[in-house]
Parts: structure tokens; C-alpha cells; sequence
């Protein structure tokens, strides 16, 4: 069974239609990267798996379960299992690391007071044993804008574990990262397939992405215009493809 | 082990601001002392002090969370002054100091619903929202009382104990400061609600995407600083014991000043609370010390702009070094 499935999905903002039919499927402890220009539907493609849009038409199943747009909210992907983590938008840069953490999802007394001590003591944990951060000088009390731009979406990365997502979506997850930053991440990334969960991302830059990745899938003006398997495609071969979709859609212009 | 090392060094860095404005504060003091020994060495004025900055105190709390969160609100003293009226003639007509009470909060409750909504529902700035709120609010209490003051006879009553008495020779109403102080401390530091003010205010689109109902946390922000307006207003009420219709002019400078040099960003997403309870008395105290130094009234603003200035850059560039 799929742990996420999209059938023939349609969503429009206003009078501009950004999905037109798509289909799409991840499956459990798999790593799958979203690829396309800008504009092509990406975004809107995983902001409709998280809840954040409602999608228009076409049938959504998470687990098995089917989907109700009207019903569907950030809140219920969470319990379901998925969690996302956006590079800009994931943490908040002057809060502390245990407040990132469990922003939303407070341990807390019956009046609504947080159980500071508690907090901080599972996010060292986190830290520690899910997302392997050594030696860097953060500890819970840390801002998280002392943190590298990679060590940030460690912090998400293993928010979501923590919270025992079974879909961790990544968006542009190397995106203004240096070489070495990029490397955390997709180690950050192998830690997810690691621990027997699934991962989706979407990016520009595939090559970054390449080696951790089991399948691609491309789209273009809302619509999947191609599917691949890694150990079917050199990395050559996904980017010579990707170019051969463009010039297409530039012909059809 | 290592841990709790780390955790010294950086509990010093974030207590710093506070060390910094508690010096400048004893400084201040120190030199009033010296300019005008009589009136700053006697304990008169310091129970003057207690009884009349809780009233911009109260407002400055409210205003903490505000600025917390990213947002402003220049609505306040009016709000101030229509929960009062409203006080006054429920007061006046019933002779139920309860009722008014809960009138008058509700007044504040209701005005920061409507700030609330309309910067969250229609999305306008809340520096337009609450400019606009301030005209309409006092413009209302302006209507309703015909410019007319009301005098009121509230001494002789536990509640004249309560907003406006003594306790063990301290004015009460520095303690009603302290506790609000201790109450919103524990609130926005302690609390999931804020937190929850404190993500909003640093970062609104992460705290929406981790499920928290970030137009809620707004509307109850405002509404807060309503009801705390209210409060004050109440306050200030017991003690002149005569609603004016020109009550909170005068005090929205006031109360910005004390939360800034207390150390409080306009940016968001940080605030200091125990800054704000020692910029209130700080700023309350300014113009008694620059009177009683000899110095005309006219000396009190370009003090006042001096050291806002002179303790905003002191707190930026410290956070800078941080």
C-alpha cells in the first residue's frame, strides 16, 4: 500500500489552474524527489499533502484513508504522519532549539503551562540520538540563529522524526546551502531512510539530491510528465531528460 | 556536565540587558539624589512613585505582548478613557461598582476584538487599524459624555481598598503592577499561549505551519492589551476619583517609551518583561526628578527623547554583541 496517493488532482487559485490532473504516488521508506521549473506545481503539489491548500478535485488517500479536502488541515497531516519542513519557514531564527521543537506540540501541565525541563531534556535527545549533531556547540538553549543553514533543517528534520512522521517532505532542502552545509542534509536525509521512513523534496538542483534519491518524479504546468527510477537513469540521463521536457514545453510555445 | 557549563555563559549574555538597565536606572536615581537630596532622599516620593507609574505601568505589560508579537497598538488610551466613562455612568446610574467593572472590561475586550479582527480577517496593518481605532474610541467617549466630566464617590468602599489603598503603607496599586508583571511574565515565558506570541511575532508563516491558529493568538493579543487598558483606566479612576474626558492623554508616549527603554524591540518575536516593570518606573520618575533638580518643565521632553534614544541604542547594540 502507498503511503501517499494523488489521483487525477486539480487545484486553481483565482483563474490560474496550478494542478491539471495530477497523479502521484510515494511509497512507504521511500525517497522521491519533485523536480521542475518554477511555476511547474511543485509547491502547491506538497502544500496540498501537508493541508495547507484544500485541493479542487480528484481523490487524495494517506495510509488507505481517504481524504476529505474540506476536512483536511495541517493539524490532521501531522497526526497522520506527515510533516514538512520548509528551509525559510521551518523554525523561528530568535526562539530557542526546544521551542522550535515542540512549537504546536507543547508538553505541557493541565493550565496550559510547558514542562521546560521535560522539553529540554528530549531535545537533547533528538539532537543526540536522531539526528546525530556532535561537537557543533549547540545545546537546547541555543537560538536557532546561531545554527548553519544545514544544521537548521536538522533541527526540522528531527523535529519530524521525533514526532515519528512516516513522510518527511523537504522543500528545496539544499537550496543557498555550501557544499559542506549540503552534505549534513543528505545525511540528514539517509537518517530518514535509515530509520525506515519515507521522504519527498522538491528541487531545482538535482544533482545534490541524486545519490540519496530512489525515484524522480518530473513535473511541468501542473501536470507529471515523468517518472524514474534511480538505478534505471544515470544522474547525465535524469538532466539530459529534464532539458529534453523544457525544450518541449518552450516548442509548444 | 558539559552542557550546564555552556548554559552559564549564555544565561550572563541573555541577562545582560536587564544588568544594563537596572545600572542606568540606579544611576538616574543616584543623580536625582544628588541634585535634589530633599525630595529623593525621603521616602514620599517614592510612594508617590508607586502609586501613579502602575497606571502607564499596567498599559506597558499589555503593550509587551503586543510588540511581542510583531504588532502594535496605538489605541490603548483611548480605550483607556471609554472603559472609564463607561465605568462612571454604569457607576453613576447603578451604584454597582461590579457591574461596572465588568462593563468596562468588556469595553477593552471588545475594542481589541475589533483591532484583532480587523488586522488578521482584512488584513490592514495594525498601525492603521489602531490609529484609526484611537479617533473612533475617543471620539465615541468624546459623544457619550458631551465633554462632560463625572465626578464619583467611590472612597469609603473595599473596592476604593483594593484599586486604590494601602497595603502594609505600600500603595496597592504597585502591587496590582507587580503581580499583572509576575502573572504575564509566567504567561508569555511559561505558557503555550506565549510561546505561541513569541513564534508569531519571529516568525509568522514556521508558527502557521506548525498547526498553531496564528490570527487567534493575534485577536487575544489585542484583546489583552484592551482589557489591561481597561484596567488602568480603573485604576486611575479610584485614585482621582473623576472621570475626565481627556484620561490616557498623554500616555501613549509614555507607555511606548517605558517598553522600549526597557528593552524591547518593535521587530518582534522578544520582549522582556522585567525591562518593561523598571522602564515603567523609570520613565514615570523622569519628570519629578527633572522638576525637583531645578530645571523647568520644559527641559523634561528633551531628557526624555535623550535617554529613549541613548537606552534604544544601548539595547541594540548589546543584542548585536550577543
Amino acid at each position: 500500500m502507498s503511503l501517499v496517493e494523488l489521483k487525477n488532482i486539480y487545484k486553481s487559485f483565482g483563474g490560474v489552474v496550478a494542478l491539471r490532473g495530477i497523479n502521484f504516488e510515494i511509497g512507504s521508506n521511500e525517497v522521491v524527489g519533485i523536480l521542475g521549473d518554477n511555476g511547474a506545481g511543485k509547491s502547491t503539489l506538497i502544500k496540498i499533502i501537508t493541508g495547507l491548500h484544500p485541493f479542487d478535485d480528484g481523490e487524495m488517500y494517506i495510509k488507505g484513508q481517504k481524504i476529505d479536502p474540506k476536512t483536511y488541515s495541517v493539524k490532521m497531516a501531522h497526526e497522520m504522519g506527515i510533516e514538512t519542513v520548509y528551509q525559510e519557514k521551518a523554525l523561528a531564527a530568535k526562539q530557542a532549539l526546544w521551542r522550535n521543537i515542540f512549537l504546536g506540540r507543547q508538553i505541557t501541565n493541565r493550565f496550559g503551562f510547558i514542562k521546560v525541563k521535560e522539553e529540554k531534556e528530549i531535545t537533547n535527545r533528538i539532537m543526540r540520538d536522531i539526528i546525530g549533531f556532535t561537537g557543533i556547540g549547540a545545546n537546547p538553549d541555543s537560538t536557532i540563529k546561531t545554527l548553519s543553514g544545514g544544521e537548521q533543517q536538522g533541527v526540522a528534520i528531527g523535529r519530524a522524526m521525533h514526532f515519528d512522521a512516516d513522510l518527511v517532505i523537504l522543500d528545496e532542502p539544499t537550496i543557498a546551502l555550501s557544499l559542506q552545509e549540503v552534505r549534513k542534509v543528505l545525511n540528514f536525509i539517509r537518517k530518514i531512510k535509515e530509520n525506515g521512513k519515507s521522504c519527498v523534496y522538491i528541487s531545482h538542483n538535482i544533482a545534490n539530491v541524486y545519490p540519496v534519491s530512489d525515484r524522480f518524479v518530473a513535473i511541468d504546468r501542473g501536470q507529471v510528465v515523468g517518472n524514474y527510477r534511480r538505478e534505471d537513469i544515470t544522474l547525465e540521463e535524469l538532466n539530459d531528460e529534464l532539458i529534453r521536457l523544457t525544450k518541449v514545453k518552450e516548442g509548444n510555445n | 556536565m558539559k552542557l550546564a557549563e555552556s548554559k552559564t555563559t549564555l544565561d550572563y549574555s541573555r541577562y545582560k540587558l536587564q544588568i544594563g538597565l537596572v545600572i542606568i536606572t540606579f544611576l538616574i536615581f543616584i543623580l536625582f539624589m544628588i541634585t535634589s537630596p530633599d525630595v529623593f532622599l525621603s521616602p514620599r516620593i517614592y510612594r508617590s512613585f508607586l502609586s501613579t507609574v502602575p497606571f502607564v505601568g499596567v498599559m506597558a505589560l499589555g503593550l509587551t505582548l503586543v510588540l511581542a508579537m510583531g504588532e502594535i497598538d496605538l489605541s490603548f488610551p483611548a480605550v483607556m478613557a471609554l472603559s472609564g466613562f463607561v465605568f462612571a455612568s454604569i457607576f453613576g446610574s447603578t451604584g454597582s461598582i461590579i457591574l461596572g467593572l465588568i462593563c468596562s472590561m468588556a469595553v477593552g475586550a471588545v475594542v481589541g476584538f475589533m483591532n484583532g479582527t480587523l488586522v488578521t480577517r482584512i488584513g490592514i496593518p495594525s498601525i492603521v487599524v489602531t490609529l484609526g481605532m484611537q479617533f473612533l474610541i475617543r471620539g465615541l467617549s468624546n459623544v457619550l459624555s458631551q465633554g462632560l466630566a463625572k465626578p464619583m464617590t467611590l472612597d469609603e468602599t473595599i473596592f476604593y481598598n483594593l484599586f486604590a489603598g494601602t497595603f502594609l503603607t505600600i500603595p496597592i496599586q504597585s502591587l496590582w503592577f507587580l503581580g499583572l508583571a509576575v502573572l504575564l511574565w509566567f504567561i508569555l515565558f511559561r505558557h503555550k499561549f506565549g510561546e505561541h506570541v513569541l513564534f508569531v511575532g519571529d516568525n509568522e508563516d514556521a508558527t502557521r505551519m506548525m498547526g498553531v491558529n496564528v490570527n487567534r493568538v493575534k485577536i487575544m493579543v489585542f484583546m489583552l492589551m484592551g482589557v489591561m487598558a481597561s484596567f488602568a483606566g480603573i485604576l486611575d479612576l479610584f485614585k482621582m476619583r473623576t472621570w475626565w474626558p481627556t484620561m490616557g492623554e498623554g500616555y501613549l508616549m509614555m507607555t511606548m517609551a517605558a517598553v522600549f527603554v526597557g528593552g524591547t524591540s518593535m521587530f518582534g518575536g522578544e520582549a522582556t518583561i522585567f525591562g518593561t516593570f523598571v522602564g515603567a518606573f523609570l520613565i514615570g520618575s523622569l519628570e519629578a526628578g527633572i522638576v525637583a533638580a531645578g530645571l523647568s518643565g520644559f527641559w523634561t521632553r528633551l531628557i526624555y527623547g535623550l535617554l529613549i534614544l541613548v537606552a534604544v541604542t544601548l539595547h541594540t547594540v548589546l543584542k548585536k554583541n550577543r
